[in-house]
């Protein structure tokens, strides 16, 4: 499997450590309920299809938003995960 | 037995080897296949059951029979196959699965047993009773079947792995993959051309057939020249690529020629990795068996495998050939024995429309229905509506047409579909995105085919790179069609063999049918077929034909097995290539390392480091000595240990106080100047991730440690925080681990020692408990932090790596000159129990801050990573399991970490479970065993008797429940 690291290029999955959904970006405010505290750390989706998930480069030390489809394994797209963050996406 | 002719040997290089402890002598360009074949040898092995005497059945990696052991002592490999194994000098082998020798083998008795023997016999006859199944029945079973032994040694040979990167890689260098290549290349792509055999040319060298007016290995040689000059080609013989992976990225397997990999440090195999932005497989056809009664005789073997010895290896397979198929080539190969001398008694050709215009005894519509003989091949039975003929042969052509080598289409989940023109499968296009597939991999069996499949498949590929495509023409070639009678199994009595390699017959395949197992994946569990080395390479076809046929489907209902990688067998130790023995746990070793080895200390694995473990003075015979004088001497005197294994990250920026806060529990923002604080981290879930002291060096400036094993997490945890939640702070990290030599120097006379050392000397004002900042030793700039994880006056000195093996030797000495000196892992572990400090063995996961008895260490002026979640009902509960210590109280003094509390009272069943203990030691201090545990409501517990109950010692030992700090609970001595 191949990832684009926005910062170093396409490089082999190997280089990177895998984290887990992309909702770990969206944390609650502190006083928020403790079902959205519930559902940010531990309630997850599992899709057949098309996911985003959060992978760190340990080579640039970057983490990546990488959209992508667990059927086809196909990639669509990678963006940091600050970038994501400051766009407020 | 060799005859005249060319060929593809090199005549003039004679070449000994072994079999069987005989020698024989072949030629350049041999495999043991056809240097054994040469040497009239026909039988090479013995089936996997039944023991059955085999001979080879193909000329390509899909031999399921000729199966040998190659090489001596470590290096012994077995289930090598004899028609890849290239010849050379000195080459020793020795055929497998018989005792005591290939010609007499007592267990071929199993073939007698047949009828006891069938499909799933060992899940019905072994049933009962159970208890002999893995005493008796398994050792036995395993020892009767099965393939070559590996040699029990550690292998010492070299193998290696690599990356390759590509625009077009070209899996086989037929006719197809050469013309695909050479298009590819003079269009200017980056092109690499892989080859499992020695050469490229694949069927052209086992043919003799012409491409533009030359014999067809001779234009290979051609184009391969050309090729080879093209700096942006390269051509990989010997590789096998055997698995088609995400984002154009596939695995191959090298095998490196042997006068290579004797070269000193040359490997034997190399695993590559290629990533290719387009590829073309032209991986060929695999010819079929036909099954018939005792069709597995020595001396039958496919068509083509039949005419690859005679034109590449000028070998004849016998001297009186019959040959039986169902398509025009059964008529090449007695043209092809013809002409070059062998006698040919039949050819048989399934086809009732056949004509056949050459001088041999011709039935048409006609079938071979049984073989005789033992260790060799001697007649045929022939069955034609008038009835059965017996003729003599000592070798029998068979070829029940061919099968595409779908196999790296159908790695990413592709089926292949029926073509039921030339039944067989093809691949469906896309199956493996960026993957096309050219020539008979895709059905095209003619020649002109394959080479017009080759150009217009790189010509799709250079589209799809953006490059301009170039001129290139297929040239002429045989452009037959390919005329196919369907033949996978002849109707009869007896055993016929699908599975040569698991003595699978056509018997089996129906018995599964009848068992229910009717789905092709269950049949081939029930049966075994298409396991083992060949994958079913040549039986899975017929076998699913003849399973549709029992259970009264088509074949494109009945559909195959699953193809997965490898194509061909890869070594783990070529997967593995590099991770063998320390490269598995590469070193990392501090500057103290060789001071350290010097006293003679022991070593501990933490991480990858290696740490002291004590070190021992003349006249210690047992650790716990040293240890306890260890301990002794930072409580009385001074002590210096090497702490750089502990992770630091330099956290710099304008909002570094504020980071921190957010991932501390405690404020750090708060934090003085030239001061250093405890802190810990938790995991957004709640639990406890890490903790470490973090020194403020200047107003932006922080310096963090962590516990050595946490220090890649935390550095990437640090990472996620600031670049997916608080992106906004200017704030950065680096790792700074390996720049600093760090070591505690701890005791009463840490300070006497120091200032022996330090440019300027420190007293308490200038360096009160928990100050930090820079110091000058020697004019070397270093850093000073006055903490403790003994409970003693101490500091922790820092200097810049290089320094750190004179400043280890020179604190060690004043340390002795001091009554102290070095003390090691287990030392330091007391130490911390002593004081209730705790590591990984207490922050183990699953454990809170209200857990280890620092709740209140978690602000409430503020929010932190793990807050809210920390905060949650049953994270604070008093019932909860909390730190405590332990001591022993009974006869028995013994604590083990590990062991269970329960209630004095209680059965020792884990219903009653009230805990654990989790570090231990023995402190000279208080002269008992001491421990640190978790009990549920521990801190309300103390004073109270408990048992320890540890199953696997066979411990049980009462202990009274106390305060978790053992030792000056004022710190009093830290601070003094």
């Amino acid at each position: 499997m191949r990832i684009t690291c926005p910062i170093c290029g396409e490089r082999d999955r190997r280089e990177f450590y895998y984290q887990g959904a992309a909702v770990a970006l969206d944390r609650p405010e502190a006083d928020a309920e403790p079902e959205a505290w519930v559902d940010y750390v531990h309630v997850r989706d599992n899709p057949c299809g098309m996911t985003r998930d959060l992978w760190y480069h340990e080579h640039c030390g970057s983490w990546v938003v990488v959209t992508r489809n667990t059927a086809t394994h196909e990639v669509i797209e990678t963006a940091l995960a600050s970038d994501i963050k400051e766009q407020g996406a | 037995m060799r005859i005249e002719g060319k060929g593809l040997i090199d005549r003039g290089q004679q070449i000994n080897f072994q079999f069987d402890g005989h020698s024989y002598q072949g030629f350049g360009g041999d495999t043991l296949a056809s240097a054994l074949l040469a040497n009239d040898i026909a039988l090479m092995g013995r089936s996997f059951k039944y023991h059955r005497p085999r001979g080879v059945l193909s000329a390509g990696s899909e031999e399921p029979n000729a199966l040998v052991t190659t090489g001596l002592g470590a290096a012994q490999e077995p289930n090598v196959r004899a028609t890849t194994l290239e010849l050379h000098e000195g080459l020793v082998t020795k055929s497998q699965n018989r005792w005591p020798s290939l010609g007499f083998d007592l267990m071929s008795l199993n073939d007698w047993a047949a009828p006891f023997l069938g499909a799933g016999f060992y899940y019905k006859t072994f049933m009962w009773p159970k208890a002999l199944w893995e005493k008796l029945y398994e050792p036995v079973i395993r020892n009767a079947a099965g393939l070559g032994a590996l040699s029990g040694k550690h292998n010492v040979e070299t193998y290696e792995k690599a990356y390759a990167h590509c625009d077009l890689l070209v899996i086989g260098a037929g006719p197809a993959g050469l013309l695909a290549a050479l298009t590819a290349a003079r269009a200017g792509a980056d092109v690499i051309l892989a080859e499992e055999d020695t050469r490229t040319g694949g069927r052209l060298n086992a043919e003799t057939l012409e491409v533009d007016g030359k014999p067809g290995a001779v234009w290979a040689e051609e184009i391969t020249a050309e090729l080879a000059q093209m700096d942006n080609v390269r051509i990989m013989t010997r590789t096998s690529v055997v698995g088609a992976y995400d984002q154009g990225t596939f695995g191959a397997l090298e095998k490196v020629p042997h006068d290579v990999s004797m070269r000193l440090g040359a490997p034997r195999e190399c695993f590559w990795r290629i990533v290719a932005k387009r590829a073309v497989l032209a991986a060929g056809a695999i010819e079929r068996p036909v099954a018939f009664r005792n069709n597995d005789r020595p001396g039958i073997m496919t068509a083509g495998a039949v005419r690859a010895y005679l034109n590449r290896w000028r070998v004849a397979t016998g001297r009186n050939v019959v040959v039986f198929g169902n398509t025009d080539e059964a008529h090449r190969t007695v043209a092809d024995l013809q002409d070059a001398g062998v006698h040919v008694s039949a050819l048989v050709d399934a086809r009732h429309h056949a004509k056949c215009d050459l001088d041999v005894p011709f039935y048409a519509g006609a079938e071979v229905c049984d073989a005789g003989g033992g260790k060799r091949l001697e007649s045929v039975t022939i069955r034609t509506a008038k009835g059965t003929e017996n003729v003599q042969a000592d070798c029998l052509a068979m070829s029940g047409g061919w099968n595409p080598t779908v196999n790296l289409t159908c790695h990413m989940g592709g089926r292949p579909t029926w073509d039921r023109d030339i039944a067989a499968f093809v691949p469906v296009d896309g199956a493996v995105p960026g993957l096309s597939t050219a020539g008979a991999c895709q059905g095209d069996f003619s020649t002109h085919k394959c080479l017009e499949a080759g150009v217009a498949a790189a010509q799709g590929a250079l589209d799809d790179l953006g490059l301009k495509r170039a001129d290139v023409v297929a040239p002429a070639a045989e452009d037959g069609v390919y005329d196919i009678y369907p033949v996978y199994a002849v109707p009869g009595k007896g055993r016929a063999w699908l599975d040569f390699q698991n003595d699978v017959t056509v018997k089996d395949v129906k018995q599964a049918a009848v068992e229910n197992f009717q789905s092709v994946e269950h049949m081939k569990r029930y049966t075994t077929q298409g396991m083992a080395t060949d994958q079913g390479k040549n039986s899975n076809v017929a076998a699913l034909a003849v399973l549709a046929d029992a259970t009264g489907r088509g074949i494109p209902e009945t559909g195959t097995t699953t193809y997965r990688p490898p194509y061909t067998p890869v070594s783990i130790a070529s997967l593995g290539a590099g991770a063998q023995c320390k490269g598995f746990a590469p070193e990392r070793f501090t500057t103290s390392h060789k001071a350290t080895q010097e006293k003679g200390a022991p070593f501990i694995e933490a991480g990858l480091w290696y740490r002291p473990s004590y070190f021992p003075k003349a006249g210690e015979t047992h650790w716990r000595q040293s240890c306890d004088r260890e301990v002794n001497m930072v409580r009385n005197a001074v002590g210096v240990c090497d702490v750089s294994t502990l992770g630091k990250i330099d956290v710099q920026g304008p909002d570094a106080g504020a980071f921190l806060d957010f991932v501390y529990t405690n404020a750090f923002s708060t934090l003085k100047v030239r001061r250093v604080r405890y802190g810990f981290m938790l995991r957004e879930d709640g639990h406890v991730m890490d903790d470490g002291t973090t020194a403020r060096l200047s107003e932006q400036h922080f310096v963090m440690t962590t516990t050595t094993a946490a220090a890649g997490q935390v550095m990437r945890h640090l990472e996620f925080v600031h670049q997916c939640l608080v992106p906004q702070m200017d704030v950065r990290f680096t790792s700074v681990t390996e720049q600093w030599a760090q070591f505690a120097v701890a005791g009463p006379q840490s300070r006497d020692l120091l200032n022996d050392l330090l440019d300027t000397p420190i007293d308490d004002e200038s360096w009160p408990f928990m100050a930090c900042g820079e110091v000058s030793i020697g004019g070397v700039k270093g850093r000073l932090f006055r903490i403790s994880f003994s409970g003693e006056h101490a500091y922790e000195v820092a200097v810049p790596s290089r320094y750190g093996d004179s400043l280890f030797r020179t604190l060690m000495t004043k340390a002795e000159a001091l009554g102290g000196g070095a003390y090691g892992m287990e030392a330091l572990n007391v130490l911390r129990i002593e004081k209730g400090f705790i590591t990984h063995a207490e922050i183990h996961g699953r454990v809170t801050a209200y857990d280890i008895g620092m709740g209140g260490m978690v602000s409430g002026k503020k929010d932190c990573i793990g807050k809210a979640s920390a905060a949650r009902p049953g994270m604070v509960e008093e019932s909860r399991e909390r730190m405590v210590g332990l001591k022993p109280v009974g006869e028995v003094k013994e604590l083990i970490a590990g062991g269970h509390l329960f209630d004095k009272g209680a059965e020792a069943v884990s219903a009653n479970d009230q805990g654990y203990i989790t570090s231990v030691g023995f402190s000279p201090t208080l002269g008992h065993n001491i421990a640190l545990g978790f009990l549920k409501d521990g801190p309300a517990r103390h004073g109270e008797v408990v048992r320890m109950v540890e199953h696997l010692n066979g411990v049980e030992t009462l202990c009274e429940v106390c305060h978790p700090v053992f030792f000056d609970a004022e710190g009093g001595r830290t601070r003094g």
